[in-house]
């Protein structure tokens, strides 16, 4: 026999909870924040990454005050002398100088302002640019859609180094114009992959709700469907600002990205590489830092990804 | 089937003729080409000689259709710093591009494949965080850098192989060796992941429950569904790779037609330069358009959806 409370007045069970059971069903089922925070905590991989690229952002920011020289002070006395572990070298030039006497140890750390910058602004331009296009897609459909994937298409076609060195050499190798050229070559991954989960999305009885409600569609789609889309799209820019990095040091490797005399660690490598034979280490010292914060930027990628959907790991 | 290849088909002609535009116009969009190539202290009439020398001084529209309706009858113009043909310039390179990106996809490959099934069938042990670690490390190392590592190693250190050139097999080694190791991470992940997915499904469990063996059963059942999605991924990324082996043809010296591209891009020779841009792109379309097909022809669902 099934009890039925007649008695309208009678509080909902569930609306008034005693405070003891709120306590017991906080400790049972924690919040997703709160799932998050420990899912962070015992990552290795998010840990790690983050705290290197937490301390490449600290010198960045810190440079002029970390770096012991001008990395453009020229003394050509002090010409290519050896780094610390050689033993030759000594604590006023920890990374030994460069051809013309710069103080490596500096140039490198000056370094990292470049390639945090340029990774950054890349990832976030392109997000802004290839979200906005997947989503419109994704939400409008039929022709809309089609003239999204037809820019996809032509993208993906076009040989992407080649034409951002083309860009390059026209445009010039400013900070700006490096930015604006690798998100050109960076938003069709945004795009393709919220034009899919927008799709999905547009489905769900909330975009009904609020289309029923009468909100216009540019609020549906920044109020209720960019929301459901911000950690995929956070884990994209994270693994495409170590792209970005890894691109504009091979453009300036190759002369056609940042010029000279500013330190990045892809031009490094390339004015290095003339005396390698001799001095390996103006080599290996800026690819090495392009390696630890790339590898560290990825870490720190697969690690938000992990943290915010598990279920998507592989 | 034949409306589906038809649409492609419709998409691929457009995709190739707003990509032929793009190639077109790469280097023209500065606004003033004849200026760039008649030098710095050019006088205005030498300029308006050069503009005209080379066709420039047309509208846009004239000088691209001029140019498109050449290239269709296989006259490509010539280069401007050389005067050679442009179709000869990219037929005597183009072997050596093809080459490296065969070989590094091959690579990759032999690499990613064997290694991605091991991963999957034991997740989350030592095998598999080994084999993610290698994805990670190919990801994040930047590889002119490690070009030049191997030329200080293999080159000079131990001297067994030669650091710049195409004359010989050798010659390709080491280039194929870092782009092998840069394209092989996304395959590594890709195979990992469809085989995890496959090994999950019922067909897979009744197999195993028949009392099949298990290797037959990782190779013939699961690895022949995982594989597809990776053939597709390798279509793209043979089309990447001939593109962007721009910077292992420029530090080893092979001659190959990214290394054309880049010489001709530091001197604004734009016939040299459009047409390779456009030839990729237009080899990047075929490529997955077969592709496409190939998958289509397999795969009901993509025809139909």
């Amino acid at each position: 026999m099934i009890k039925v409370n007649t008695d309208i007045t009678a509080p909902i069970a569930t609306s008034h909870p005693r405070e003891e059971e709120i306590d017991e069903f906080e400790i049972s089922v924690p919040s997703p924040p709160e799932l998050m925070k420990r899912r962070a905590k015992k990552h290795v991989g998010f840990i790690l990454g983050g705290t290197v690229v937490l301390l490449v952002l600290i010198l960045a920011v810190f440079a002029p005050l970390i770096a012991p020289f001008d990395p453009y002070d020229q003394t050509l006395t002090n010409r290519l002398l050896p780094p610390i572990w050689h033993e030759k070298g000594s604590w006023s030039h920890p990374f030994g100088t460069d051809a013309l006497g710069r103080d490596y140890f500096s140039r490198v750390i000056f370094g990292a302002r470049i390639s945090l910058m340029i990774g950054f602004f890349a990832a976030a331009v392109s997000a802004v640019v290839g979200s906005t296009l997947g989503m419109i897609g994704g939400y409008f459909g039929g022709k809309t859609d089609a003239v999204v994937m037809y820019l996809i298409n032509v993208k993906l076609a076009l040989p992407g180094l080649l034409v951002a060195l083309s860009l390059v050499s026209v445009f010039g190798g400013s900070l700006i114009a490096l930015i604006c050229i690798l998100a050109f070559l960076f938003w069709d991954r945004y795009a393709v992959v919220t034009r899919s989960v927008t799709q999905q999305i547009r489905t769900n009885d909330y975009i009904t709700a609020a289309q029923a409600v009468g909100a216009s569609r540019l609020r549906i789609i920044v109020g209720e469907v960019l929301p459901n889309l911000m950690n995929q799209i956070i884990v994209i820019a994270s693994l495409e600002m170590a792209v970005a990095i890894l691109v504009e040091a091979a453009l300036s490797f190759l002369g056609l990205g940042i010029q000279p005399p500013t330190p990045s660690w892809g031009l490094l490598v390339s004015e290095g590489r003339s005396f390698m034979f001799f001095k390996p280490y103006l080599v290996t010292i800026p690819g090495l830092a392009i390696f630890m914060l790339v590898i560290s930027i990825n870490m720190m990628g697969d690690g938000i990804r992990d943290i915010t959907a598990p279920e998507g790991r592989n | 089937m034949l409306n589906f290849v038809i649409h492609r088909i419709y998409v691929s002609i457009l995709v190739a003729i707003t990509v032929s535009v793009i190639g077109f116009s790469l280097l023209r969009i500065s606004g003033d080409l004849a200026a760039e190539l008649a030098g710095e202290d050019a006088s205005t009439e030498e300029i308006a000689e050069v503009a005209k020398a080379y066709g420039l001084d047309r509208p846009f529209h004239v000088q691209y259709f001029d140019w498109a309706g050449k290239a269709l009858s296989g006259d490509l113009g010539r280069s401007l710093f050389t005067n050679e043909l442009v179709v000869e310039l990219i037929t005597d390179r183009i072997g050596v591009t093809f080459k490296l990106a065969i070989y590094s996809l091959i690579l990759g490959l032999l690499l990613a494949v064997p290694l991605g099934v091991l991963a999957s069938t034991r997740p989350n042990t030592w095998i598999d965080r080994m084999a993610l670690g290698l994805a990670v490390f190919g990801q994040a190392i930047p590889n002119f850098w490690l070009a030049l590592i191997m030329i200080l190693f293999f080159g000079v250190t131990l001297r067994w192989l030669p650091i710049s050139g195409s004359e010989t097999e050798w010659h390709f080694v080491m280039p194929t060796l870092t782009l092998g190791l840069t394209v092989m991470p996304q395959f590594m992940r890709l195979t990992r992941t469809g085989m995890l997915d496959v090994l999950d499904s019922d067909f897979i469990r009744t197999a195993r429950a028949k009392g099949l063996n298990p290797i037959r059963v990782l190779f013939k059942h699961a690895l022949r569904n995982a594989i597809l999605p990776v053939i597709s991924l390798a279509a793209v990324v043979f089309g990447f790779l001939l593109g962007g082996s721009v910077i292992m043809e420029s530090i080893f010296a092979l001659n190959g037609v990214g290394f054309l591209a880049f010489e001709s891009i530091q001197r604004q020779d734009f016939p040299v330069v459009q047409s390779i841009v456009v030839m990729l792109s237009f080899i990047y379309i075929l490529l997955t358009f077969l592709s496409d097909v190939i998958n289509a022809q397999l795969d009901p669902r993509i025809r139909l959806g």
